[in-house]
């Protein structure tokens, strides 16, 4: 059975091009252009997807993805809407959250316990007794949920586009159209965007057989297409308006960031549903769905239908929906005066009986509710209520709603503006609008097409004005004439309690009375109780009706009962679309390649990748002792190029330094280096590192490799603060640096360098500036390893030439690279902490024995004042060092692992190594300051039960004179 | 089918009363007001009467119930913190979450479903390894474990995260970690609160507080003066217009957090994964939906907007765990506001001023400590001393410079 109309005029099908596709396994054929839902329909089938919660049967709603009955999976995609999934040709789809198929559904026994399931019903149950409750959770998990995820899905990323304009207007309706040529003529660059695959909105659906409205629509489509400055995108989604007119747009296939420097919102209104009883079933569909089959699918509706209405847009379909050839059987008008405009009497002309002042009561179905049988309508008593005992039965295989729109105002509330219910149009519109935001059309309360056009006009215009347009003529605003075209309460109470209000999540007219009787008599209370308009299509059918039920128990006005919080998104957009192409910087030092090529083991360090040592992973220890050993006996070479190197500059550089560190500076000599320790304002040591003074004003400072950025940021913070005239640059990718150490390292240096290396020239702590293998170079005398050594910085692109060539002059002292676990090893025989990783979130100076680093009656640096309170303290924890007597214990002790005395915490093991050029294991950890002194026993837990004992050490363990590095 | 839903099925009436009654009039008095209808004041309201006969209290809310960060929050519970006092006082709390649902008769979906802290770098293997030495010698069910383990729970994750971030060397794992209906759980403490006759009052913001010789002795509301000489402050994200209005000064400052939450699907992840390297973490709720957010906004502001660059990070980083999900669509994102404090443990108890009482500093981690905050705070009002459970959160802390430091454990985990 076929229900596919003759051609209609402008129709979205190219019925040259048709196309085979499969629904729940079953091969059918529809045409390009068509949707899955509109080409089922065409093919007799009517029941297109379940109900959430009871799995009942359900069709065509709205065609349009308000609402979400029709969710289907195409392959390992799922949550799709039918309505809106273009066919292609070997479509094969299913309906998503059925146990069998969309037409035997056998959790649709769910329905018949439907009347012990009420609203809420799953906090009153479950719980008790307690063990149990997981059983319970996982049967409600499994048929909670909508689409299966496939696991091994994989998609590549999508990129991102950003984009400008003047003006963005959302909805090529009447009065987006009209607002978009209007804008456009004046020059104005515009991108206008619809979700539909075509421009024309309502003109493509509800004013088909209105010759003026489709002259008016081709003109303003000429008019659009004949100026290059609009950029009109169909199928694209306005997701969300973020602050400044930042808007996401998506696409099938992207997400454009786009900031726009006005926006003007042409969105239009969702067509509202009646409730009554079984409001759901297949068949009974909004009159707007109606239309669009007819006129965007040319797929007829029904062949016999009731329409049940409360404005001329019902008058106005029953006469589209005869002259298609489709048996109106009856009008029922919910209003008692019935329609006064001239619309009624064409529908009185064709012979449709209006029945006023009467509602559909309830629909009778058969075949367990996948088909509909006919209606029962019955007249409304003063008050509204429905009088059933006067009900008479009207067969009819399909109904067409058309009482009223809600505005589709989420944009308008997230761009700021205020709404106000209108009881003229019973509707909430907005009355207030920041600066750059506009409204028009049928979302702004205006009906009808010529007004909706004069709309989009008027708000153009005062777009033009406010992006600073000359010679804009404004116009005055236009309001809604005649009747309201929404009721203001088409909801009907019947004891079968299968009258939704809420079609997502299978919420009925009682479940709102039920809820205001436990107390959830607040707007937002009934959405998070009841769970209204919290489901896929995100209340656009239920949240307007859910107010008015609310506003009634409450005695309340609709103004008062106010609206949820609106938010993004408008519709539900990919979560790979947002994630888009991602940067992930990973940086590489430019001695990359060649620490791969000696074999270095490269791990992640931040977001730099560095060796850790050099050779086979399985000699991971040996190969760590052999470069340790190397460096300590004669020379070795480490790229430390992932350091942070600032140059800080201009007048007030030293006092700033003065400021943020907490040494002195002022006086520092040029050619001299100074340690550097900063805390932040708690007084935690924050970060250190050296600072060379290499003139006046001139400092250059490194910083920890994993702190240096956030160090940087921080310091840029402080010079806004402290307004001091200081230049920091950020010099940590433009620089390399290579450190050169090992008793050896001034005999392989001195031939290749400009500098006097000579003990007395260029002593311990000092800093100059020259060649190196013909390189301009900064040196620097520093001992993190212990041992003789020089810190090479010179342009990242020369590292590779400088690296080589002291490599090869190294290499008849027997010179190796070595690795950061390398590093590691050799600073802990020496006693040098790791900010950050000896240190923690909370370490203060003094328990780092950092307080040398203090310098005394300063006025002021970041942290002073919190240390000053913290001096005065006793200290309650000390790093301390310690060893091990035996490498071979097992387990062996890890870093972190507690210190305990008794059951007590007294400490935490913070560095470890368990080889070392020492010939036992040592470590460094902190420990209450009874255990601190030399010689004290540590009882590490190393499992549960088990311990090893370390013996506290004084630091450092290696060179204690400091011989070695001088 | 448990037979308490058959009673639904064979009444006329809906058999359910109001879960608390509608009261009109404020009174002129009474011996505790509460600022703050989340579920920390609703719960301390709850535990006064139950506790401590402490019956002659109103909950004052300016919104509706829950409507701060209660209702705001993704709903992780756990207690794997890094300080002996924090992870003793989650633990309580925890506690109190697991029998909560039979004592407020009141099905809070309290769901252990199993926390993962993935570690991507061995240093933040290191933070982990300390958090779960400390959790085991408080008798916590915490433990590090490696890619195997994680693979085998959650084999939809992509350990190497494509490649694009350090790969995961190993977790913190907390079996007990689990997630709640959080709007269920400000109406359950309020039903259980007005059973011992506390008043709640919605709609109803206090304006400001009387003090006189460093003493409270009432509050105004836009609804009128009420006397007292007892106010609790629970109002969380809130917390600096209140502790303006007696003049006391805090070091909490007001950061947007932001969440997001996808489409209903059908069971797949059973655990609560967080990335604090990728800044994200996720559960799936007992409807189906994923439930995601990330660490907190990087500036300091009072306004819930949402926006654009965390939706796009966040959707990045979830992609990044489990390169499944790019087709699965965002139904809503949303935002709370978090009074964050500067060694990431809360403020609670005494204050300089007599009869004015702090729960605060809540941040990121506030919701799973409702049940415990309200005990103890019940128990600080009614005693006028600090619960030992909560003496190292004392606001006097920060002037001792004596902080309780929990970053490590509850920046991005929540
Ligand atoms: C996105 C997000 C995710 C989060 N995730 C987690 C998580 O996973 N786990 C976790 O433990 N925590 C989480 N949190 C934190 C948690 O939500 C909060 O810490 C917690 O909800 C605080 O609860 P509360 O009852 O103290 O305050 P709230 O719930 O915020 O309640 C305070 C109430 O005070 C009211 N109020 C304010 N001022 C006044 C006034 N002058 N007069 C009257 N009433 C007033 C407000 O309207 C509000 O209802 C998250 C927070 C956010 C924003």
């Amino acid at each position: 059975m076929t229900s596919r109309l003759p051609p209609q005029p402008g129709e979205w099908i190219d019925r040259e091009q048709p196309l085979d596709f499969q629904f729940e396994g079953v091969s059918y054929q529809g045409y390009t252009g068509d949707v899955l839902s509109s080409a089922l329909w065409a093919n007799g089938v009517h029941v297109l997807g379940r109900s959430f919660k009871y799995h009942r049967p359900r069709g065509i709603y709205s065609l349009a993805n308000h609402d979400a009955n029709a969710l289907v999976s195409v392959g390992s995609r799922t949550n799709l809407r039918a309505d809106c999934l273009p066919l292609e040709a070997g479509l094969q789809a299913s309906a998503v959250n059925t146990l069998g198929s969309a037409s035997r559904d056998y959790l649709a026994i769910m329905d018949r316990f439907s009347r012990f399931l009420p609203v809420g019903f799953y906090y009153k149950a479950f719980h008790t007794p307690r063990r149990l409750f997981p059983f319970y959770e996982k049967q409600m998990r499994k048929v909670a949920g909508l689409g299966k995820i496939d696991p091994q899905y994989r998609e590549g990323p999508t990129g991102k586009q950003y984009d400008f304009c003047d003006l963005l207007i959302v909805g090529a309706g009447p009065a987006g159209l009209s607002a978009a040529v209007d804008a456009g003529e004046r020059g104005l660059r515009v991108i206008l965007v619809d979700e539909n695959p075509h421009p024309g909105g309502s003109f493509t659906w509800q004013w088909q057989r209105n010759a003026e409205a489709q002259e008016r629509y081709k003109k303003l489509l000429d008019r659009l297409h004949a100026l290059e400055n609009i950029d009109l995108r169909p199928g694209t989604i306005a997701g969300g308006v973020y602050s400044d007119y930042w808007v996401a747009l998506f696409d099938q296939h992207r997400l454009t960031k786009l900031r726009a420097s006005a926006v003007l919102i042409a969105s239009g209104c969702f067509e509202q549903p009646a409730v009554f009883q079984n409001n759901d079933a297949p068949g009974i569909m909004l009159g707007s769905a109606a239309q669009r089959l007819i006129h965007r699918y040319a797929v007829q509706p029904f062949t016999r239908g009731v329409i049940l209405g409360a404005n001329s847009d019902a008058y106005r379909l029953a006469s589209d929906l005869a002259a298609n050839g489709i048996d109106v059987t009856a009008l029922c008008d919910l209003r008692p005066e019935g329609e006064p405009s001239t619309a009624h009497a064409q529908v009185e002309a064709t012979g449709i009986p209006v029945y006023r002042g009467f509602t559909i009561y309830q629909a009778e179905t058969r075949r367990r509710g996948k088909q509909l049988a006919g209606v029962i309508a019955c007249p409304l008593d003063r008050k509204g209520e429905p009088q059933p005992q006067a009900g008479l039965t009207l067969p009819c295989d399909g109904v067409a709603v058309s009482v009223g729109w809600a505005p589709d105002g989420g944009l308008l509330y997230q761009a700021g503006a205020r709404f106000q219910y209108k009881t003229e149009v019973e509707q909430f519109v907005p009355n207030s609008l920041p600066a750059g935001l506009f409204a028009a059309g049928r979302v702004n309360g205006i009906f009808s097409w010529p007004d909706q056009c004069r709309d989009g006009l008027r708000a153009a215009r005062e777009a033009a004005v406010y992006l600073g347009q000359p010679g804009v003529t404004e116009l005055d605003s236009v309001t809604h004439q005649g009747p309201s075209p929404s009721h203001p309460y088409p909801i009907f109470s019947h004891p079968g309690k299968h009258n939704f209000v809420d079609f997502d999540e299978d919420i009925h007219l009682a479940d709102f009375k039920n809820a205001h009787q436990e107390g959830y008599d607040n707007i937002e209370l009934v959405k998070r109780f009841t769970t209204v308009g919290m489901g896929p299509s995100q209340g656009k059918l239920s949240n307007m009706n859910a107010i008015r039920i609310l506003a009634r128990h409450n005695r309340a006005t609709i103004q008062a009962t106010g609206t949820t919080t609106s938010r993004p998104f408008q519709h539900p957009v990919p979560l790979g679309h947002l994630a888009g192409r991602r940067f992930h910087p990973l940086r590489r030092t430019p001695l990359d390649a060649w620490h791969r090529q000696a074999g270095g083991q490269m791990a992640h360090a931040g977001s730099w990748l560095r060796p850790e040592y050099y050779g086979p992973a399985d000699q991971r220890d040996q190969s760590i002792l052999s470069e340790a050993n190397q460096v300590r006996q004669t020379v070795g070479l480490i790229d430390v190029s992932t350091l942070g190197k600032l140059q800080i500059t201009g007048p007030d550089a030293a006092e700033f330094l003065e400021r943020i560190y907490t040494g002195r500076f002022h006086k520092q000599p040029t050619e001299r280096l100074r340690y550097g320790l900063a805390c932040d304002e708690t007084g935690t040591v924050l970060e250190d590192g050296v600072i060379a003074r290499l003139a006046d004003d001139h400092f250059y400072v490194t910083a920890t490799s994993g702190g240096s950025g956030a160090f940087y940021r921080e310091l840029l913070r402080w010079r806004q603060i402290f307004q001091l005239n200081v230049q920091i640059s950020n010099l940590t990718g433009q620089l390399a640096a290579i450190n050169l150490a090992g008793p050896e390292s001034r005999n392989v240096l001195k031939d290749l360098t400009s500098i006097d290396v000579a003990g007395d020239a260029f002593p311990y702590l000092g800093v100059r500036r020259g060649t190196v293998a013909g390189v301009a170079a900064t040196l620097m005398r520093v001992g993190f390893v212990g041992e003789l050594g020089y810190e090479i910085h010179v342009p990242a692109s020369s590292a590779l030439h400088v690296w080589e060539v002291l490599a090869d002059a190294g290499r008849p002292f027997g010179l190796k690279p070595f690795g950061v676990e390398t590093q590691r090893l050799l600073r802990l025989e020496k006693g040098h902490l790791i900010v950050g990783h000896d240190t923690d979130a909370l370490t203060h100076p003094a328990e780092a024995d950092l307080n040398w680093a203090i310098a005394k009656n300063k006025p002021f640096f970041v942290g002073s004042r919190s240390l000053e309170i913290l001096q005065q303290r006793p200290l309650t924890r000390q790093l301390v060092g310690f060893r091990l007597a035996d490498a071979d214990v097992t387990p062996f002790p890890k870093e972190c692992h507690l210190i305990f005395d008794g059951d007590t915490i007294v400490g935490r093991v913070t560095s470890i190594a368990r080889y070392s050029t020492l010939k036992h294991p040592l470590g460094m950890a902190f420990v209450q300051p009874r255990l601190a002194s030399p010689g004290s026993q540590l009882h590490i837990r190393t499992a549960p039960g088990k311990s090893v004992v370390g013996e506290v050490c004084s630091l450092p363990f290696y060179d204690p004179e400091n011989l070695r590095q001088q | 089918m448990p037979h308490r839903l058959l009673k639904f099925g064979f009444s006329d009436h809906h058999p359910e009363p109001r879960m608390f009654r509608e009261v009109s009039q404020l009174k002129p008095e009474y011996d505790a007001v509460i600022i703050g209808g989340g579920g920390h004041g609703l719960a301390a309201a709850y535990y006064l009467g139950k506790d401590h006969g402490i019956s002659n209290v109103a909950v004052l809310e300016q919104g509706y119930l829950g409507g701060g960060g209660t209702g705001r929050n993704t709903a992780i519970v756990r207690s794997n913190y890094l300080t002996p006092e924090g992870a003793r006082f989650y633990q309580a709390s925890v506690e109190l979450f697991q029998d909560l649902s039979r004592e407020l008769d009141y099905n809070l979906f309290y769901s252990e479903r199993g926390h993962f802290t993935l570690a991507h770098s061995p240093a933040s293997l290191r933070t982990q390894r300390w958090r779960a030495e400390v959790n085991q010698h408080l008798g916590i069910d915490s433990q590090v474990v490696y890619p195997d383990f994680i693979q085998s729970q959650i084999p939809q994750i992509d350990l190497t995260c494509g490649g694009h971030q350090p790969p995961i060397h190993g977790a913190l794992f907390h079996p007990p970690g689990a997630i709640a209906r959080h709007d269920a759980v400000a109406w359950a403490y309020a039903r259980g609160a007005d059973r011992y006759g506390a008043e709640i009052h919605q709609q109803t913001a206090v304006t400001d507080i009387e003090v006189r010789d460093g003493a409270v002795i009432g509050v105004h509301t836009d609804r009128g003066y009420i006397k007292t000489r007892k106010v609790l402050s629970a109002v969380a994200g809130w917390t600096t217009h209140i502790t303006k209005m007696v003049g006391l000064t805090t070091p909490l400052v007001i950061y947007p957090l932001q969440a997001m939450v996808t489409e209903p699907l059908k069971p797949w992840l059973n655990h609560i994964v967080v990335s604090a390297s990728l800044h994200v973490y996720v559960s799936q709720s007992s409807r189906g939906e994923l439930v995601a957010g990330a660490s907190l906004d990087p500036y300091e502001l009072i306004s819930s907007r949402s926006t654009l660059d965390f939706a796009e990070s966040m959707s990045g980083h979830l992609i990044d765990l489990f390169p499944c999900l790019p087709q699965v669509n965002v139904l809503r994102q949303w935002a709370g506001m978090c009074d964050m404090t500067p060694d990431f443990s809360p403020i609670m108890g005494l204050t300089p001023i007599s009869g004015f009482y702090l729960d605060s500093g809540w941040g990121t981690w506030g919701f799973k400590a409702t049940p415990i905050s309200g005990k103890t705070m019940a128990f600080t009002l009614a005693n006028n001393r600090d619960h030992d459970l909560i003496k190292a959160f004392n606001l006097s802390r920060f002037e001792r410079c004596e902080l309780v430091g929990e970053k490590g454990a509850a920046s991005v985990g929540h």
